[in-house]
């Protein structure tokens, strides 16, 4: 007995010390995976039910999950210190391809985002959603922080030409994610708190000024977010009818499949940007508690990865990647509850459809990579 | 003294730490306040919503609006709209599927290669919804399922709008036509706007006018059941306040185009390659735009086949490729009339100096020969007869005389080298080449410069100089009202299909070319006159109960060694010369200026020009062949 027990348990160790270390080899931060993974099952579990029962959509879906797997793989295993100095090139190379976009958008007479490279379409913005942040973060390294005044200048000149880029394609909200990485950069970075008081006054005083310039219909999309029943048929639809289908979820949801708001199609997007609506109604506040407690999960471990790196650029570059993966959450689950305007940001690893997932699972990749190799850093 | 700070990484990163902590506290008050609204709809109002769900039986399903017509000039129907029939299957109601679809095979409705994907459509969708089986139907295809309707419970033949195009491909390039929404369209269109519709504007006027001929959906509210069937009543509860808003047609087009000319023109050119454009030097009106061969522009608003596709695009003539806009060509000898304005008002020339035609000319200096097309001598010329009867020579060294520089500068108020402006979209400008433009264009150091070699053929308009057919009729246009530059364009009118008013589109006018002289432009005038009375197109302006004035031109698509004869028939006909022809008529006060292209037609004089007077007699005369009165 005593014998078994002892081979019994050495085994067990030997088995979770040998699974340590692949982890190690392949510089992978395995309670980030685990987050991930279960988030990203859980969002094909939903999809399965919110896609009416499309086998094809789950499976799209899970090919995309698997390529974001491969570039996180792959980017883990690459030292930052090749990283740090790509970084101009990589800014500067995703500025260019924007210019080519647009030159190309403005001759074709229409929007344009992506490239045509033949074998598979590429959307230059997509890349910039990291490599505005890696640029803001590269600027940063070697000044003093708080960022002086005439660093801030520089950083929004770096930060507004791949906007301003984005902005005119036109797709405003990823130009505004673009921005808020970059901006999470600079807050991270220690920007004067009367600084961004400043700023939030300023953006008050644009808005109020915006307002006097909105066309009809933009102002009548803000005054919806504000009061939905104004235009239960037109923009306010989305709203009220993802509301009712969280409300009437209750605690535990109508079971999975068996939500009349998703599966009757009375809300729309159901697949992609309302599908945190599809958990309520299905799942309940039991399984809109369980997602949010995942990613809850995975920020705070990769804000805890961020903290542990060892020089600027990592951190900086790190938080921002950490923060950014929550805004995303928060605009679209505060979008679908009616708490903030809708726009078009999909709920993280669980929406169906877009490039977006292989970008986050890529940032996901350079914060391990940067975490990973602390100990060469600076070495 | 400017304090220098230095770089403290253990404050960094206490900093950095403290950020940190507080962006976790925020995330975890971002948290907090989404549960806390989560708890308020899930918990506190959960009865509330869950009534509203239970009661979200009304179903708002969209009424597609009427698309605009369009109109042509004188109100004959261009575009319109029309039922199409569609063959629709209601799973329920059909008791053994396998067994209709057999049977609508063998009515020859279906091909047996579509069952199978028919059969996963209908697995695919719900057992009450109305699946569309067969788009496209003929009528005959209609009369045949009608007399067997008996037979097929269940079955139901569908009517929806499509676009239709009374005329079939004429005017095609002008006009555009309507199809499928594509990815690329979602992106920049009001999905609200479009539900309903699978249907928009694809190039010419359905595309750029789209915003108006879409006019505003309507929409209908449905009683539906829990499954989403819809139905009349539930249980005991009628619903009385369901909502209905009529859609608001789009609004109607007037175009410039004369449908007559417009046909007159495609039959004068058809079987050729090529392009004609039409315009009022009054006002830029575009009186035809054709480019040939067109295609149907219906086939694309009834869903067009893969195969249909694929054929359009692989045809070697490339029917989808708008010529009169698109394409640039050298402009041949066209352009002589415009090489004597600027040597006449730089004054580099005495018209009536005589100058000798041997056939060949070559700079001083240099032993490179520039022939005479077909090697004609025309012996003593003076500026009129050069003009008249298109003589190369002399030409070749009047745009030696006047250079590059100045030949550049005073051709570009003639709407060479840049787009007309013509009001739909995408139009390519042609290449007015000077010293700066060739810097620009050519890498290689030898390239960027510019040989005066160069500006003695411009002066017969070859090398670097290339129009599109547009902008060539623009070109005559201006020459025509005697220095006058208008915007072509193709709609002068729109009709508020709400309101039954019609507003007018003011013509846009680019102001004038200015510095040349009255007589400078009469005399012009009067020398194109000369080639249609007793020049190169004598032959077609025989007869003419009008006046008229006109430029032949011939384009080199292939080059002819110095020492061969250029043999029309030996030559691969896709490499023969291109035939341009520009006209305006009548000459003293014209009422339309035109340019023709024949693509590989050869000679200016014999096939280009021929089909110009045709379309001239079908704008000016009448139906007994007399001028008709200005309107």
């Amino acid at each position: 007995m005593i014998y078994e027990e002892v081979t019994s348990g050495s085994r067990a160790r030997r088995t979770l010390s040998g699974a340590a270390r692949v982890l190690l080899e392949l510089r992978i931060d395995g309670p980030l995976v685990v987050g991930l993974s279960l988030i990203a099952a859980y969002g094909l579990v939903v999809l399965y039910s919110a896609s009416g029962q499309s086998l094809p959509t789950v499976l799209r879906t899970v090919a995309r999950l698997v390529l974001g797997a491969i570039a996180m793989l792959l980017l883990a295993r690459v030292n930052p210190n090749f990283l740090r100095r790509s970084t101009p090139w990589l800014y500067l190379g995703g500025c260019a391809l924007l210019l080519v976009v647009a030159a190309i958008g403005h001759s074709g007479m229409g929007a344009q985002r992506w490239l045509d490279l033949g074998l598979f379409r590429f959307q230059p913005s997509e890349l910039m959603k990291l490599a505005v942040p890696m640029m803001c973060a590269w600027y940063l390294q070697e000044r003093p922080l708080p960022p002086t005044w005439a660093a801030l200048a520089v950083l929004a000149a770096l930060i507004l030409v791949p906007v301003a880029l984005v902005v005119v394609q036109p797709d405003l909200g990823t130009a505004a994610l673009i921005a808020i990485a970059a901006a999470l950069v600079i807050v991270l970075a220690g920007l004067r708190v009367r600084v961004m008081l400043a700023m939030l006054a300023l953006g008050a005083a644009a808005a109020w000024f915006g307002w006097s310039f909105m066309h009809d219909y933009q102002r009548k999309r803000v005054l919806t977010f504000l009061n939905p029943q104004t235009d239960p048929l037109g923009a306010g639809y989305h709203i009220i009818q993802s509301q009712i289908a969280i409300g009437s979820g209750g605690v535990f949801g109508k079971g999975w499949m068996n939500g009349s708001q998703a599966q009757l199609e009375f809300l729309p997007e159901r697949s992609t940007d309302f599908i945190f609506a599809v958990i309520g109604e299905e799942f309940g506040l039991a399984g809109l508690l369980l997602l949010l407690l995942l990613y809850a999960f995975v920020v705070a471990r990769a804000i805890y990865l961020a903290t542990q790196t060892q020089d600027t650029y990592a951190r900086l570059l790190a938080g921002s990647i950490a923060l950014t993966f929550f805004v995303y959450v928060f605009i679209n689950a505060g979008m679908v509850t009616g708490l903030l305007p809708v726009v078009g940001v999909p709920l993280p690893l669980v929406s169906y459809g877009g490039s977006s997932v292989v970008t986050l699972l890529a940032g996901f990749g350079i914060l391990m990579a940067l975490y990973s190799r602390r100990k060469l850093v600076g070495s | 003294m400017p304090t220098v700070r230095i770089k403290d990484h253990w404050r960094e990163q206490r900093l950095f730490d403290q950020r940190a902590l507080v962006c976790a506290a925020l995330i975890g008050l971002a948290t907090v306040a989404l549960i806390v609204r989560l708890f308020l709809l899930q918990v506190t109002r959960h009865d509330y919503y869950a009534e509203l769900s239970q009661g979200n039986r009304v179903r708002t399903e969209p009424i597609p609006a009427a698309r605009g017509l369009i109109f042509d000039r004188h109100g004959e129907v261009i575009a319109g709209n029309q039922p199409a029939y569609q063959l629709e299957l209601v799973p329920e109601e059909v008791p053994d599927v396998a067994k209709t679809l057999a049977a609508l095979v063998a009515l020859n409705l279906i091909r047996a290669e579509d069952v199978a994907e028919i059969q996963r459509t209908i697995e695919s969708s719900r057992t009450f919804d109305s699946v569309p089986i067969l788009l496209r139907m003929s009528d005959e295809d209609v009369a045949r399922f009608a007399v067997r309707r008996f037979e097929f419970p269940g079955l139901d033949i569908k009517t929806r709008q499509t676009r239709w195009y009374p005329n079939g491909d004429v005017a095609v390039h002008a006009l555009g036509y309507v199809g499928a929404i594509s990815e690329q369209d979602l992106k920049h269109i009001d999905r609200a706007a479009y539900a309903g519709t699978a249907l928009i504007g694809k190039l010419g006027v359905e595309s750029t006018f789209e915003r108006k001929l879409h006019g505003g959906n309507g929409f209908r509210e449905v009683l539906v059941n829990a499954q989403g069937r819809s139905v009349e009543r539930q249980g005991a509860f009628i619903p009385t306040n369901l909502r209905t808003k009529a859609p608001t047609a789009g609004d109607d087009l007037v175009l410039t185009i004369d449908l007559q000319v417009q046909r007159v023109a495609e039959a004068a050119l058809a079987g050729h390659r090529g392009a004609v454009v039409a315009l009022d030097p009054d006002n830029g009106d575009v009186l035809a735009l054709v480019s040939l061969p067109g295609f149907d522009p219906t086939l694309f608003g009834r869903g067009i086949t893969a195969a249909e596709y694929g054929r359009l695009q692989n045809d070697i003539d490339r029917p989808l490729f708008n010529r009169a806009l698109h394409g640039t060509y050298p402009p041949g000898s066209t352009v002589k009339p415009v090489i004597a304005l600027a040597g006449l008002t730089y004054h580099l020339v005495d018209p009536k100096a005589y100058r000798f035609c041997a056939g060949s000319y070559h700079l001083p200096g240099s032993s490179f020969i520039y022939r005479e097309y077909h090697n004609e001598h025309h012996g003593e010329v003076d500026l009129d007869d050069a003009i008249v009867r298109s003589c190369d020579v002399y030409f070749y060294w009047l745009a030696n005389e006047i250079g590059i520089d100045r030949i550049s500068t005073f051709m570009a108020p003639f709407g060479f080298g840049k787009p007309t402006g013509i009001d739909i979209g995408g139009e390519k400008a042609g290449i007015l080449p000077s010293r700066e433009w060739k810097e620009k264009t050519f890498s290689r150091p030898a390239d960027r410069v510019w040989f005066p070699g160069e500006t003695v053929s411009f002066g017969i308009g070859q090398g670097y100089l290339t129009v599109t057919p547009i902008e060539l009729a623009h070109y005559a246009s201006i020459l025509a009202s005697r220095g006058h530059v208008w915007q072509p364009r193709l709609v002068s009118a729109w009709r508020d299909t709400g309101t039954g008013q019609v507003h007018a589109i003011a013509p846009v006018s680019e102001g004038e070319v200015s510095g040349v002289a009255a007589e400078d432009w009469q005399r012009i005038v009067q020398d194109m006159i000369g080639v249609t009375q007793r020049g190169t197109a004598a032959a077609i302006g025989a007869h003419a109960p009008y006046v008229f004035g006109g430029k032949t031109g011939t384009a080199q698509v292939y080059t002819v060694a110095r020492n061969e004869k250029y043999n029309a028939s030996a030559i691969n006909e896709r490499l023969r010369d291109h035939s341009w022809f520009i006209a305006f008529a009548p000459a003293d006060s014209p009422r339309i200026a035109l340019a023709v292209l024949e693509e590989n037609g050869g000679a200016g004089a014999s096939a280009a020009a021929p089909i110009a007077r045709k379309v001239l007699d079908a704008y000016l005369l009448d139906a007994d062949g007399k001028v008709k009165p200005r309107t």
